[in-house]
């Protein structure tokens, strides 16, 4: 019970502190339950699918498989398959950090992880061509173009930044989920 | 409620995917199923959190105010307070983009627009408690930190090719 709650004592307090902001400020009340009732369908429309997913891959992908393709070892192919399986990804960024732990645990590394989400955050293909249509086609191709090199620099950087051990750490924690 | 086709399609997928699996071998599949729903678990209250505070963040930063603070002429500022606003708020891209040209064609400049469109997809901040909980503090704060500074040559970029 008293780990529950610890579990949950974020959440509880955001639903606090929605609560305040509902009492004193009344107003706002239909633009607030418009906008959960939005975020809680998207979320439990994509959500149960990736995770039911990735307890298939978790179960049938061996880690030899992941190590090979997306491993230290696996160089620029590697860094281009999370490019494109984060681009061929639905749905908000937070949908993509369980397949992170998942890939943690396979054997991906580090820096394609990286690789993947900003992939998932920024070139999303069916995104793209919405963009296109909607702001044309310079945008969209600027934006693409710009965000490649963007992904590979926060790419790049953060290998730098993060030591070792903090790498270390996040795997090893991705292995109990 | 709206459902998309890539929601139907990641339902399929699913679905056949389960079939296959259960067909190979059924104790492996529950065990797959099993996992799933373990990590769904543990990342429930941050789930929940997240979703809380969204509600709240939206509800403040509505389609009034964000055409206000981008659509002000003043450029440094506008765009200062685009990445402000596309940091903070969680917006699919489907909405983003057609109030994005919307706003642009009530006079906002390109560079606050594309720092919007970048901070708004790479940026997270009511996000961070999940961020936090896969990759770490550190991790979370620094590539959240350099995807806000790289906004902003992004637009820069965006806007010099829009204008060749």
């Amino acid at each position: 019970m008293k780990t529950i709650v610890r579990k949950y004592s974020a959440a509880l307090l955001s639903i606090v502190v929605l609560a305040a902001f509902l009492l004193f400020w009344p107003q706002k009340s239909a633009q607030t339950f418009s906008t959960l009732s939005y975020q809680l369908s998207t979320m439990l429309q994509i959500i149960p699918p990736i995770f039911i997913l990735l307890g298939l891959f978790d179960v049938w992908v061996p880690r030899e498989i992941i190590i090979r393709l997306m491993g230290p070892g696996s160089g620029f192919k590697g860094g281009i398959l999370g490019f494109f399986l984060g681009s061929a990804a639905a749905g908000p960024l937070y949908g993509a950090f369980p397949i992170v732990a998942v890939l943690m645990k396979k054997g991906a590394s580090f820096t394609n992880i990286l690789i993947f989400i900003g992939a998932w955050s920024t070139t999303k293909i069916p995104m793209f061509l919405f963009e296109m249509n909607a702001l044309g086609y310079r945008f969209a191709v600027s934006r693409l173009i710009i965000d490649l090199v963007g992904i590979l620099f926060i790419a790049a950087v953060m290998n730098l930044l993060i030591p070792q051990k903090e790498k270390d750490r996040l795997y090893a924690a991705a292995q109990n989920r | 409620m709206k459902i998309g086709l890539n929601v139907i399609l990641l339902y399929a997928f699913t679905l056949a995917a389960l079939i296959f699996s259960a067909l190979k071998d059924r104790k492996k599949t529950k065990k797959a199923v099993l996992k799933g729903l373990k990590s769904l678990n543990n990342i429930l209250p941050q789930f929940i959190t997240v979703l809380v505070i969204v509600s709240i963040v939206l509800s403040l930063f509505d389609e009034a105010l964000m055409t206000r603070i981008l659509g002000e002429d003043s450029g440094f500022l506008s765009t200062i307070g685009a990445a402000v606003v596309g940091s903070i708020t969680l917006i699919p891209g489907f909405i983003a983009f057609p109030v994005a040209s919307e706003l642009l064609r009530s006079g906002a400049g390109i560079i606050p627009v594309a720092t919007f469109i970048s901070t708004l997809m790479m940026v997270g901040i009511v996000t961070l408690p999940m961020e936090i909980e896969y990759l770490g503090k550190r991790a979370a704060i620094i590539r959240n930190t350099l995807a806000f500074g790289f906004s902003f040559p992004a637009a820069l970029f965006v806007a010099w090719v829009v204008a060749l």
